[in-house]
């Protein structure tokens, strides 16, 4: 089937099976292995991206269910020459240690941050609560969230 | 990895098209809303549908209004919609706190209320929600469109009186007055499955409760809910002994089962106290903040 959609500002026509999943048409199709594949269950959230204004988990989500939609995947996070705060963030806070979960976290903090620029920690903690950090990085996780909530975080 | 197997895709664009479309296909399509059951089940195999409909372009789906003294929420609607509108938490309190204990954020964004109810988990907890509360389905099919309330709505696990030709559309939710409402839930973990929940509606007259609905879910209970429990408190002083009764009838009449998420025993156990803890509750809001 012919899909065609927006990811990070850039318009794809792809023909794909009705099967594929979105997350692997943006890392196998499209190349933008940002977005990473963990559990499959929808339980991690390693494969979290935006659809159309709200993150999803790309695990659960036919590429066919996106045509027409708008994705943005976390290589559409900064604007190619200067990072966004979030980015920032756990780079400054020590927010990624593995790294795997971090595509998703900082999609989801980017989420949060739109629609609450000055959450608590524990607002932090229950926007990702769907997502899991295998090295338990939380602390520093949400140290990264809040250090992007005040340095221009709403951006 | 895990992957569907090979499937046929359709988009609908209007209720009427999808009904075209079901009549089209009869049993052989699932109709694919949020997908956040059906795509794993189809990966696992558990589901194998040839043709999937998916209506999650008929955006006329998604709404939470009030119409008169009803509270009408679209099938399309998405969790965290419910969980974010205003005349749902004021109406029915129940709505926001079974929402936010459903799964997480981001599935919440995806996941929607009608695809919860279709799905028929026997662990849902809108169903338990929505029996609660004394819901009207509305179910759309080729000879127009009929009304089953949420009691008759499941035919038992993973089935629901939703023919193959038919869609639900519509819940609606009476609003009536000195109503109060809540939902309790234990889980292994955030945002998992319930081991047990109970959800109360009550409607006082003064002290007196005129009505109660009682919804369990995940316990073994008769159409998610405790008619027997509702019964005996219809017409009683809502005492904090009388709601406790409630609980112990609730859970004299539930089946619930041993498995992976905790033992018959102590589901049993929730049945009665989650029940309690959800009536007392639901008393609480109904007399409000001045009482």
């Amino acid at each position: 089937m012919k899909i065609t959609m927006t990811v990070n500002g850039a318009e794809y026509v792809r023909d794909v099976e009705p099967r594929l999943l979105l997350i692997h048409l943006l890392r196998d199709e499209l190349g933008l292995t940002g977005s990473h594949w963990g559990c499959d269950t929808s339980n991690c959230g390693a494969c979290v991206v935006w659809l159309d204004e709200t993150p999803v988990k790309s695990c659960t989500v036919l590429a066919v269910m996106a045509d027409g939609r708008r994705v943005l995947t976390v290589e559409g996070l900064g604007n190619g020459t200067s990072l966004d705060p979030v980015q920032l963030g756990f780079a400054q806070c020590h927010g990624l240690q593995c790294g795997f979960c971090t595509p998703g976290m900082m999609l989801t903090a980017r989420w949060l941050l739109n629609r609450h620029p000055d959450p608590s920690a524990t607002e932090v903690r229950e926007a990702i609560s769907g997502q899991i950090c295998r090295c338990t990085g939380y602390e520093n996780i949400v140290r990264a969230v809040l250090w992007a909530a005040k340095n221009g975080g709403s951006e | 990895m895990q992957v569907p197997a090979q499937v046929e895709y359709e988009k609908a664009t209007s209720v009427e098209h999808a009904l075209t479309l079901l009549a089209r296909y009869g049993s052989a399509a699932r109709v694919l809303a949020g997908g956040h059951s059906l795509i794993p089940m189809m990966k696992l195999r558990l589901a194998q549908p040839e043709v999937l409909i998916d209506i999650n372009g008929i955006t006329d789906l998604c709404y939470v209004n009030l119409t008169g003294a009803q509270l009408r929420i679209g099938t399309l609607t998405r969790h965290a919609q419910l969980l974010e509108s205003q005349i749902a938490g004021e109406h029915f309190a129940i709505l926001h706190d079974a929402e936010r204990v459903i799964a997480d954020p981001i599935v919440r964004n995806w996941g929607t209320v009608g695809g919860s109810l279709c799905q028929a988990d026997p662990s849902e907890d809108l169903s338990a929600a929505f029996a609660a509360m004394k819901g009207t389905m509305v179910i759309h099919g080729p000879d127009g469109s009929r009304e089953v309330s949420a009691r008759e709505f499941h035919t038992g696990p993973y089935e629901t009186v939703v023919g193959p030709a038919e869609l639900l559309t519509e819940i609606k939710l009476p609003i009536r007055p000195g109503g109060g409402s809540g939902y309790q839930k234990v889980s292994r973990r955030t945002g998992d499955w319930p081991v047990g929940a109970a959800g109360a509606a009550v409607w006082l007259t003064g002290d007196t409760i005129a009505d109660a609905g009682i919804g369990l879910t995940a316990v073994g209970a008769r159409n998610f809910a405790a008619a027997e429990a509702e019964e005996y408190l219809r017409g009683r002083t809502a005492t904090q002994e009388a709601l406790a009764r409630a609980g112990e009838i609730a859970a004299e009449n539930c089946h619930p089962v041993t498995d992976q998420r905790g033992p018959a025993d102590y589901k049993s156990h929730l049945a009665r106290e989650l029940t309690t803890r959800a009536l007392r509750l639901a008393v609480a809001r109904a007399r409000g903040p001045a009482a």
